[in-house]
């Protein structure tokens, strides 16, 4: 079995509730934290420990905590991101709704590091049952006194709130995610200046994802240093993967940052390998937008090395050969999966979710979504997956927020990787009208 | 001061000048393209992408590049910075796909449009635009929409600059004009389509840079290159009074605001003079406008254009003609 820091006690009846889970070492952090540690030894223990975001970019949350701005006499807020919506991750919706005192004892104690007296939970609309589990917790929290002023006699307020959002992708992105939390419409906003500098109400704010701060709490109980040892190189801690697509086992897994890809698909602890036996043929690493991989570039790299669950090696490569991590939302794909119905589908969830403030996601994500349908429904040409191609480079770096970039690289990767697939498409329309019959087809040797 | 170089051309600016106001103050071709920000309307810039340049030195303290193209109008100058614009095929070839961008859902129904010879799209289009267009669906419209008596909101023209929701929140009391929906079946909107009640809501028609923003007084009455613009003032009360008349002949067709170089209104002005002041009798004419003399409107006039900030290297040609690298595709 592999370790598991965050989901250890999962499996424990009634976890949710406050007493179970103070029985199993709850709080724990808390009363350390405030108890013996300074702010600024919890976030020296955090920059040691090594973490990074879980969002989805991986950035050093010890190093984006040492950002904050600390004016005199402006409040500080600390926000987390529960706006979970990238196709594919569903992490943080499982810790929260099995152990919703985690995310709270995270907040109090990395509140109390960055000097937060307020702090909010934002969570996406869709989660409302969600949003229930978490308010029925924080009250059981102000109950024992976890929440509220003077906690545990150390003189330290804090309150905490969550607000559920109205359902739109694009307030993932944390400045769109605070202009929503003010009550404003979910537009991302023009960096900088950072939300460290100034973000909730133009305050010094620190947006962290939902597992990123569940996190914090086994690095107080059991120093950055313990931490720091689970995991390969820069890659530490443990990771929490949504794993779904055709597997025998989908779900939320808890994994050791460094295990091999092939082990992840394969081994029964995890997904139990491909349904029905099939082939696999590609996996979305991350979440949907970052770059689809092919079944023998995601088990090795191009140098030939077993590839291994870890910011760094699926990264290998860059885009050419290689992905990211993104958000683990980890998404695997057996031969009978059409590459071009998966795009367009992506695509069409981005066409959705654009914002519409800057023009070339606002255009042209539409315009991809268009072509793509055209190939899918046998009225495509060939020169259309030139135009994609050019249509994704210019949309890819010149929007305001990574939303461009993640509508692009899907449909970059797709036609780098299965070019051919697309190009049938087009020229054998008739073969594809049933998805199935073609790759009997395909196997056949009488379509290529 | 810190000294930004854009294509070559180095100037000192002070502290927190923009890419884009530096370029200005240089002027001449290196001047990058912009159809959202407005230099007197907080806050706006940074959505339309035209002005992207690239920034092939970050600063003297920190000389990495910056990895991505920037928006020149929100991106403020660091000491050493270098910023390629129309030095850099690349960046021109980006900026052509943002014009495609702003084009594929464009109605192009210029032959109809009042902004016609002063559309600051037309301009940009032909610059940096294809002669043909690679979209070949359906382009989405919407229904044209009175917002107040006096203003059209053609919104099938649309840009989505957010001018005039900037207009409407910094000029005009309440908020009750601004942005519905999302991605690109966004609109602009009134609040339960309700009119926009203020004396300087017409100042929206002036920031448009398309002609999805129209004066209801002077629709369809004349094309623009057919109306002499001449510089009056009168003595008003709400605002400076200092305005562009429109006539073909004695009569006056539209009274607007007047603009800068870069297309920009100096003064804004009230409803009142817009609007209701359509005698010459009302204005003391002060004489012919300075007009652009590459704009059509000056087809059939008169005086040489005095930019806003004076070009210093307009004529030296140390740098490629962008037409040129245009060209070569």
């Amino acid at each position: 079995m592999g370790k598991k820091i965050l989901l250890k006690n999962d499996h424990i009846p009634g976890i949710q509730s406050y007493d179970v889970y103070r029985q199993h070492g709850g709080y724990a952090s808390v009363e350390k934290a405030l108890k013996t540690m300074t702010p600024e030894v919890i976030v020296e223990e955090v920059k040691k420990s090594g973490l990074r975001g879980r969002g989805g970019a991986g950035f050093p949350t010890g190093l984006k905590w040492s950002f904050l701005a600390k004016p005199e006499g402006v409040a500080r807020y600390l926000v987390c991101n529960a706006d979970e919506s990238e196709p594919g991750t569903f992490k943080d919706r499982y810790l929260m709704e099995r152990i919703p005192h985690l995310l709270i004892e995270g907040m109090i104690a990395s509140s109390f590091a960055l000097g937060a007296k307020t702090s909010y939970i934002y969570i996406r609309g869709e989660y409302f049952y969600v949003a229930r589990i978490l308010e029925q917790a924080i009250e059981e929290a102000y109950a024992k006194g976890w929440l509220g002023k003077n906690i545990l006699g150390s003189g330290f307020d804090f309150d905490l709130h969550v607000h559920v959002g109205a359902g739109a992708y694009i307030c993932g992105e944390e400045t769109a995610l605070l202009e929503s939390l003010e009550g404003k419409r979910g537009n991302p906003r023009i960096k900088p200046p950072f939300p460290a500098i100034a973000g909730l109400y133009a305050c010094p704010t620190i947006v962290n994802n939902v597992e990123t701060i569940a996190a914090v709490v086994p690095i107080i109980n059991d120093g950055g240093d313990a931490y720091a040892q689970i995991g390969i190189g820069k890659s530490t801690g443990t990771k929490l993967i949504s794993a779904s697509g055709h597997i025998n086992k989908p779900g939320v897994y808890e994994i050791e940052m460094g295990i091999t890809v092939e082990d992840f698909i394969y081994s029964d602890e995890y997904c139990g390998g491909i349904k029905g036996g099939r082939k696999l043929k590609a996996v979305v690493a991350g979440g949907s937008s970052v770059p689809i991989l092919p079944a023998e570039l995601i088990l090795k790299t191009a140098a030939g090395e077993p590839r291994l669950m870890s910011y760094e090696s699926l990264a290998d490569g860059g885009f050419a050969t290689g992905t990211m991590l993104g958000s683990g939302g980890f998404i695997v794909m057996d031969e009978s999966t059409s590459i071009v119905k998966n795009l367009w589908n992506f695509s069409r969830f981005y066409h959705h979710e654009s914002c519409g403030q800057c023009s070339p996601c606002r255009e042209g994500t539409g315009w991809m979504e268009k072509i793509l349908h055209r190939i899918l429904e046998g009225h495509g040409k060939m020169s259309d997956v030139d135009l994609l191609w050019d249509i994704q480079g210019k949309i890819e770096g010149k929007t305001i927020c990574p939303l461009g970039d993640a509508a692009a690289w899907p449909v970059a990767s797709a036609i780098r990787h299965f070019r051919k697939e697309f190009e049938d498409y087009v020229q054998k329309p008739s073969s594809i009208k049933d998805v199935k019959h073609y790759y009997r087809l395909h196997e056949a040797g009488t379509a290529s | 001061m810190p000294k930004v170089t854009i294509d070559g051309h180095s100037i000192e600016v002070p502290d927190g000048t923009t890419i884009l106001e530096a370029a200005r103050k240089i002027g001449g071709k290196i001047v990058p393209p912009a159809m959202c920000y407005y230099s007197t309307l907080k806050t706006s810039g940074g959505y339309c992408r035209t002005c992207i340049v690239k920034v092939s030195k970050g600063s003297e303290r920190d000389p990495r590049p910056m990895p991505k193209p920037v928006a020149s109008c929100r991106t403020t100058v660091m000491d050493g910075m270098e910023v390629e614009n129309i030095t850099s095929p690349d960046l021109m070839e980006a900026r052509a796909g943002v014009v495609e961008f702003l084009l594929i859902n464009h109605p192009l129904d210029c032959p109809i449009c009042d902004q016609a010879g002063e559309c600051h799209l037309q301009d940009l289009s032909y610059e940096h635009g294809l002669s043909k267009s690679r979209y070949e669906f359906e382009r989405r419209t919407f229904e044209k929409i009175d917002i107040g008596e006096k203003i059209k909101l053609h919104m099938t023209r649309c840009i989505l600059c957010y001018r005039c929701v900037k207009v409407a929140d910094q000029l005009c009391d309440g908020r009750v004009h601004g942005v519905i929906n999302r991605g690109d079946v966004s609109e602009i909107s009134t609040y339960i389509k309700n009119v926009v009640d203020n004396d300087f809501s017409g100042n929206m028609i002036d920031v448009c840079p398309v002609g999805a923003l129209t004066d209801r007084t002077f629709r369809f009455k004349s094309r623009v290159w057919n109306v002499n613009p001449v510089d009056a003032h009168r003595d008003c009360k709400k605002c400076a009074g200092k305005v562009m008349l429109w006539q073909k002949g004695p009569e006056v067709f539209r009274v607007t605001g007047r603009k800068d170089t870069y297309g920009e209104v100096i003064d804004w002005i009230c409803n009142e003079c817009r609007f209701d002041k359509k005698q010459t009798s009302d204005w003391v004419i002060e004489g012919p406008s300075n007009i652009e003399r590459t704009s059509v409107i000056s087809q059939n006039h008169y005086t040489l254009p005095e930019p806003a900030h004076k070009p210093l290297l307009n004529d030296v040609k140390i740098v490629p003609d962008h037409y040129q690298i245009d060209n070569k595709k």
